[in-house]
Parts: structure tokens; sequence; C-alpha cells
């Protein structure tokens, strides 16, 4: 049935009302999501888009039942919003704001976790649940249902592999836009342990690139606990290091975060790794 | 953004640690003037490397000629790339012990880690590999920062002299609330210098800042206008582009990061050399695509330009007459290839082939394509 965003999941839009938000919960709706309501303070008791628009998250928890949220809110605010979306009781909060300075992002981590609930992003494409929903900005034509489970730390490239597997005739059960922040809600591991226990996912993608350990750490995990094939790519092979590609968390420090380690650790791991994007269908397809 | 030695000194001086006395200079005559002023110095050059003591780009002076001397060899000279605008002119310290303060973002532990160690003044990666045990290392609440013992058992297990515990102490919880006032990434005092009389002073600094946090950060622009960022992405950043300059022959535009760093790397898999990463984001409108393209084509090195867009949402047939105007606009005769996947696809390339530019069917077609025309191949 695909993982975190399912049937039951009634998704609220943090910031649904500005351009951006409206735009996007457009193509939430178009793609089927149920999505329940709109939370931007101020404009509580309006209408948008023929949703309810709330002022706060606890509002849409308590008047229509939100228990999942995503954020378009400008990266000033982007923090006080997943805090806020936490302490409603909002289990699943998705945030795709870029650009957020790190420390923020650091404290709304640890607030999140105190409460038990779940962050994906910031700087994430969202969650797609092909046949039930999506939250956030991926396009919801390229995807189609199936047993591949992928997760990945960038956009435009994610959507580029969901093209190619859906070409192939290999659809998803869910795609996880992790973000490509140097901290992050949920890391790939978080995210392998879901795919892992969902009967619909058969096979696994990972999407990694150069910056941090935390596919080194993914495959890993993947050695000691899969219970499924998993399939890996990696970019940034040619970036230098110490420069920031786009991604804040994309960048070498010293030694670390390379693309050698994270090869060597999959290749430790006995986990298949496509040297092109183009090669991933097919290493999909004999794993399967 | 990191901080010049002397800016991040500055920093420190203001919040309450004690700094050696110090001048910046920019000429010889200036830094003879200075050490008039301070007597036995050492003259640092400014740059944002490491390793500069080994290069013999730190010197003690010992009477202003010689300062003199030493500016002028150090000035316009290059260090690992890096050109020396600066030099760093500080009384000399009566050195008793050098220790090691610092603070740094772990991205995978989720914490921020205050570091000491009674082995200052080297390479603390050394220390840590070779003497981990030397190096005492405290992950405070992220929410209620470092309590005072917390700090003080730290000392005491980095093995701290008594006699300054308490100013290293003070030193660290000051390190800590630099941090977060700042919104650095790193802040690093190396060596933390004990001198004969007992004063604890930081001789050097380290101070890298997040530039997502810098916009409510106006107090450094001042340091930022004095940085010595490359040219090129100055530009970039001016015109709010995410560029990065490389230094190969083949420019590159595409909208996404990850996507950015793919089309990097399947141009190098086919021999070529990206001369920049650059990410347009969205939907790669016409105004976008100029302003990309004007900023890539100022490299002097680029010879050929490979666009890789996906649409997305976008479609395709929008995201080529943007390129279209955007390269129009411009009316440059460089060789331009793009590759664009998405809804009407097809309908993009026609527009495109129509305007004289290169379609490519994938990534990899297109960087074969912009490297044959480059070496004059041919598309």
């Amino acid at each position: 049935m695909g993982i975190l965003l399912g049937p039951d999941s009634r998704l609220v839009v943090q910031g649904g009302t500005g351009r951006e938000g409206s735009f996007q919960t457009q193509t939430m709706l178009e793609y089927g999501t149920r999505v329940v309501g709109i939370v931007t303070p101020g404009r509580g008791g309006q209408q948008h888009l023929e949703l309810p628009v709330f002022d706060t998250v606890a509002e849409a928890v308590r008047e229509v039942g939100a228990n999942a949220s995503v954020g378009f809110i400008p990266a000033p605010g982007a923090a006080d919003g997943i805090m806020e979306a936490a302490a409603a009781g909002i289990e699943l909060i998705v945030c795709i704001s870029d650009r957020m300075p790190v420390l923020d992002t650091l404290r709304a981590y640890y607030f999140v976790k105190n409460k038990g609930a779940r962050l994906i992003g910031p700087n994430c494409p969202g969650v797609t649940t092909p046949g039930v929903g999506k939250a956030g900005i991926m396009p919801g034509n390229i995807f189609q249902k199936g047993p591949v489970g992928l997760i990945s730390r960038s956009g435009t490239l994610t959507y580029e592999v969901v093209n190619l597997l859906t070409k192939a005739g290999l659809g998803q059960s869910t795609c996880v836009g992790i973000g490509g922040d140097p901290i992050v809600g949920s890391s790939f591991r978080d995210i392998l342990g879901l795919f892992n226990d969902d009967d619909q996912t058969e096979v696994i993608v990972l999407l990694g690139e150069v910056g941090g350990a935390a596919e080194e750490e993914a495959a890993e995990w993947i050695a000691a606990h899969a219970k499924k094939p998993a399939v890996s790519f990696i970019s940034g092979r040619t970036a230098p290091p110490g420069k920031r590609m786009g991604h804040a968390g994309a960048i070498i420090s010293g030694n670390r975060g390379t693309a050698e380690a994270k090869v060597a650790a999959f290749q430790a791991a006995g986990v298949p790794l496509a040297d092109t994007i183009e090669q991933i269908p097919a290493l999909v397809k004999a794993a399967l | 953004m990191r901080l010049f030695e002397y800016q991040a000194k500055q920093v420190f001086g203001g919040a309450g640690l004690s700094v050696p006395k110090g001048m910046v200079a920019t000429t010889p005559e200036q830094a003879m003037a200075a050490a008039e002023q301070l007597g036995r110095c050492v003259v640092k050059a400014q740059v944002h490397v490491g390793g500069r003591g080994k290069a013999g780009f730190i010197k003690v002076a010992s009477n202003p000629a010689e300062a003199g001397e030493l500016a002028r060899r150090m000035l316009g000279a290059g260090l690992k790339g890096y050109t020396v605008h600066q030099v760093l002119l500080e009384q000399a310290l009566d050195i008793a012990k050098e220790y090691y303060l610092g603070a740094v973002l772990d991205r995978d532990g989720k914490h921020i880690v205050l570091m000491l160690s009674t082995m200052g003044g080297m390479d603390i990666e050394e220390v840590a590999a070779t003497h981990p045990e030397k190096l005492i290392r405290l992950t405070p609440d992220i929410w209620r920062g470092p309590l005072s013992f917390e700090l003080q058992d730290m000392a005491f297990a980095a093995g701290v002299d008594r006699a300054v515990y308490r100013k290293v102490v003070q030193g660290a919880a000051t390190v800590w609330k630099l941090f977060w006032q700042y919104d650095a990434s790193l802040v690093e005092i190396n060596p933390l210098v004990i001198t004969s009389s007992g004063d604890v002073i930081a001789a050097d600094g380290k101070f890298e800042i997040d530039d997502n946090a810098l916009y409510r950060h106006p107090e450094l622009e001042a340091f930022r206008q004095a940085s010595e960022e490359d040219p090129l992405e100055v530009e970039a950043q001016r015109r709010n582009l995410n560029y990065v300059h490389l230094g190969g022959d083949v420019g590159i535009m595409a909208n996404g990061a990850g996507l950015a760093m793919n089309t990097m790397d399947v141009v190098a898999a086919h021999g070529g050399k990206p001369a920049n990463f650059l990410d347009v984001s969205g939907g790669a409108k016409a105004d976008v695509v100029q302003s990309a393209l004007e900023v890539i084509l100022q490299d002097p090195s680029v010879r050929g330009v490979f666009i890789n867009i996906f649409g997305g949402i976008t479609r395709g047939d929008e995201v080529a007459r943007g390129v279209v105007e955007g390269v129009r606009a411009l009316g440059t005769t460089v060789p331009i290839v793009v590759r664009m996947a998405g809804t009407r696809e097809e309908e993009g390339r026609a527009i495109l082939r129509e305007a004289d530019l290169v379609p490519a069917m994938s990534a990899a077609d297109g960087a074969e394509k912009i490297i044959a025309l480059i070496n004059g191949r041919g598309a």
C-alpha cells in the first residue's frame, strides 16, 4: 500500500494561499490527493480553491481531522511552521521550503522528534504514493502504481528516474524526496526501514549524491537489515571539494562525503550501482 | 561564507574573547607602520586556506623593516590558488601552551559538537586520528545549550590546567554563543594560546557562516564585501542564480541541483570538462535562461553550452520557447545543445530545430553532441 501517504491521510497545506502554494495545492487536488484544508494565519474562515482556510494547524486538526501537512512557507518562517504542525499533533510533516537556515532546521528536527511526529525535508520535492496522492511538488503525470520504492536527495533528477521507470513498465509504491539540505528530518535509513515493512514494495531505488555520510549509513543498513533488493545511484561524481553544488548538503568536506566513498560503501553492501540513470530500470528488473 | 582570520578575531574580540593586538595591511608600507606600533610581531597572510604556516605565509618579524619585507613577499603571492591581498600583523605572544577549541555542525549526528584539546597548534583531524582520547567532544542539547558543569567536565576531561580552566570554560561558552548568534557552521580557535602569565588568547580564527542565514545578518555585509569570491560567482549570486565556476569549457545549465550535478557527471564521462554548475530551477522561463546564459558566457573558457531541462509540470514546448527567446535575446554564436524531457517534448524539439539549436534525446546524447561541436566535428 506504499508508505507515509496512504488512504487515511488527510492533508493540510501550510501556506496554501500563496502563489506557489496555490499552484501546488491545485496540482495535488488534480492528482486526487485528499486535501482537507489550508492554513494561512490571518485568512481563517475564508475558502480558497474550494477548501476551508484555517488560521492555525491546530484548528485544521480539530475541524477537518488533518493528520498530514505539506508546507510552502518562505524560509524565515518555515521552522515555526514545522513546529506548529508537530505541536498540533500532525503525524507526517512535509516541508518543501528551500534555503532554510540550518540551525532553524536543527531545532525543528528535535522539536518534531520529541512530539513523535515524522518530518520529510526541508528543501525536498515531497512524497508521492501513486494512486493515492501526493504531498509536494512532484509532477503527477510521470507516476504509475507498482513495486518500486524510491528515495532521493534531489528533485528533477528524481522525476527523470521515475519517468524512466514508468516508461519501462516499472511502477512505484511511493517516491520520497528526503531533501538536499545537510540536516533533514528523515534520512535514507529511516525511509529504508518503512519500505522494508511495506508489502507493496519489492525493490528499493536509492538516489544519492555527494556530501555527508547518509549513503554510507544506508548501505550498511541494507547489508544488515534489508529484506528486499536495492539499486543505487550517486550523482556529483565530478563535484569538486568545498563547493556548494546548489544543494547545501552536497558539499564534500575534507575527504568526507566523496562519491568514491559512497560507491565503495554500496559495493561492500552488495547493492548494484548504476553508472548512469538510464541503467536504473534494467538493474531494477534484474533485482525483481 | 567564510570569514578571514582578522574578521573572525573582530567577532571574537567583540564577544569578550582575548585576541592579540593586531592590524591589517594591504601594502608593505602599511605593514611597516603597523610593526612600528606593535613591536616584535607575526605577519600572517589572509587567505581562506589551511597550511599557511608550512607554506611560509606566517612569519615572525623582529623589526618594521623585516615586517615590510615579509609583507612584500606575501602580498600578491598565490597560495593553493588563492591570491593574498591582505596581511594581518599581530603582537607576538609569549606562548606557554597551545590548546584547541572549536564547534562544528555534525550533519550526520545532527548535533553541534563542541571540541576541546590540549594538543592545539596542529591539524585537529590528525589529533583525532592519532590521539582520539585527547580530543574531548561535547554535544549539548540543541535547545538549551551547554550547562556550566558540562563545560567544566569537558575542560577537566581534556586535562586543561586548573590555573586557566575558568577562562577556557568561558571561552567554550562564548564559542557556543557566537555559533548561534551568527548562524555558523564552523567556529574554530587553533591554537588557543595559554601565555606564560596565564592569559587565554585566540591566536587564530576560522569562522564559517550558513549562506542560507545571511539574510538575517546585515552586520556581516562589510565582511562580505572584502571577501575574495570568484567574480563570476558573485555576478551569478547578484542575479539569484545557483552557479559554481569549475574551469572547463563546456557550459552547463539544468533545472534542479541534482540534475545539474548529474549533467556535469555525464559530460565528464564523455570526455568533456564542465565549465560550471548552474541550476536555473523551476520551469526555465526565457528571462532566466537568458540571464543564466549571460553568466555562463562571461566565462571566456566556455566554447559551448549544454542545457538539460526536465519539464515536469512545465510543458516541453514552453521550455523550448523560453530557451529560444533567451538565446535570441543574447545573440550568441557559441554552439548550444538542448536536451529536454517532459510533456510535449516532440513539439519542443521542433521549436529548437527551427531556431538552429541542437536538440538532444538524452543527457548522454547531448554530452556527445556538445563535445563534438566544440571540437569542430559537428553534431
